[in-house]
């Protein structure tokens, strides 16, 4: 068969969604950022709640998510991206309200919020981007940079005596009683996608149930200063054994 | 068993060059150009498109959505 005649509109299986806008993203060759981006408004699309959903961008590298997520969307100061969300969510409460969060953003400037908000059990998704560090300013050592990992500001590779342990705030909020939902995802390999994508559904489907929380462990090819394949190589290989994928808090009634 | 055969379509101005496509495609179907896009950046391609089987998993990992998948059962 001639290629041409594969080459059909009848014959697409897969093509960008146009929850997505026209712009070209604004992150570095093979940053995470995209895929999630993509894999959320994919979801929105298949659970046709565009004119519902409501997303709070924060400050990072994702400050820019209001022009590539066709939803209503608002940008937050730096971390108060769950105190936006929970005003919105409690006076549009038929709304489907998110935050997409890079880990500077939610475990550093915005614990918090984070906490408090996870803890009331506020009726909100929380996307966390854990990529260990800080993407957009530099690639200063973040609180989830792990121990070792170089980083601008711990060039040596952080050390647990002088800078203090990486923070694994998804288990934290996973004690809280508000959170419904707590899970731990990836998005290098197309099953981890695919995985991380039924993880986002569930999360946008539940959220009144009490607040979902999806972390994706991410790459960030520019601050770690490798390709984007050797980033997805060491982040399986280093980044995996400390932030281990996988639910961390499961509704009982979660029917796999 | 029906064969398939699939095609992709890369939107060549949005592509990064970020290669994170082609170890995720299982029949080796992609490559990157010499030439580079209007950024500057080498684009992926079909190098070997009579492998290609539509499964999608390289539209599926790719960043930036650039990548349109084409199947048909012969
Ligand atoms: C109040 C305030 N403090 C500091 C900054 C500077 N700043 C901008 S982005 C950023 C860190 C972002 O890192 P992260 O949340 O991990 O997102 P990434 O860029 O890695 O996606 C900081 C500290 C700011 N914009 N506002
Ligand atoms: S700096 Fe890092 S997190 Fe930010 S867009 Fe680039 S690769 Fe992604």
């Amino acid at each position: 068969m001639d290629i041409k005649d594969i080459i059909q509109e009848k014959n697409i299986v897969y093509k960008r969604t146009d929850h997505l806008t026209d712009k070209a993203l604004s992150f570095c060759p093979g940053c995470g950022h995209g895929t999630v981006h993509r894999l959320l408004m994919e979801v929105v699309e298949e659970m046709n709640i565009q004119s519902k959903t409501i997303g709070i961008a924060p400050v990072g590298c994702s400050v820019l998510a209001y022009e590539f997520m066709n939803v209503d969307m608002i940008q937050a100061a730096h971390g108060r991206a769950p105190a936006l969300a929970t005003g919105i969510k409690r006076l549009n409460p038929d709304k489907y309200v998110f935050t997409y969060q890079g880990d500077g953003d939610l475990a550093a400037i915005g614990t918090a919020e984070t906490i408090h908000a996870s803890n009331r059990g506020e009726k909100i998704t929380i996307i966390f981007i854990n990529n260990g560090i800080y993407g957009m300013t530099g690639g200063q050592m973040a609180p989830t940079t792990l121990i070792g990992m170089k980083a601008s500001t711990c060039p040596y590779g952080r050390d647990a005596e002088r800078m203090g342990n990486p923070l694994k705030i998804t288990e934290l909020v996973a004690q809280l009683p508000g959170t419904y939902f707590v899970t731990r995802q990836a998005v290098h390999t197309p099953n981890h996608v695919r995985k991380a994508k039924k993880a986002i559904r569930f999360a946008m489907e539940n959220q009144n149930n009490g607040l979902c929380f999806v972390e994706i462990v991410s790459n960030c090819p520019s601050g770690w200063k490798m390709t984007p394949n050797q980033s997805n190589t060491w982040m399986a290989e280093n980044m995996f054994p400390f932030y281990p994928l996988g639910d961390i808090k499961v509704p009982e009634k979660k029917v796999v | 068993m029906a064969k398939v055969k699939g095609a992709i379509v890369v939107n060549i101005e949005k592509c990064k060059g970020c290669e994170v496509c082609i170890p995720a495609c299982l029949q080796d179907v992609i490559g990157l150009t010499k030439e580079v896009n209007g950024k500057g950046y080498h684009y992926t391609f079909m190098d070997k498109p009579d492998a290609c089987t539509g499964c999608m998993n390289c539209a599926i990992v790719c960043p930036d959505g650039v990548i349109t998948v084409y199947r048909v059962k012969e």
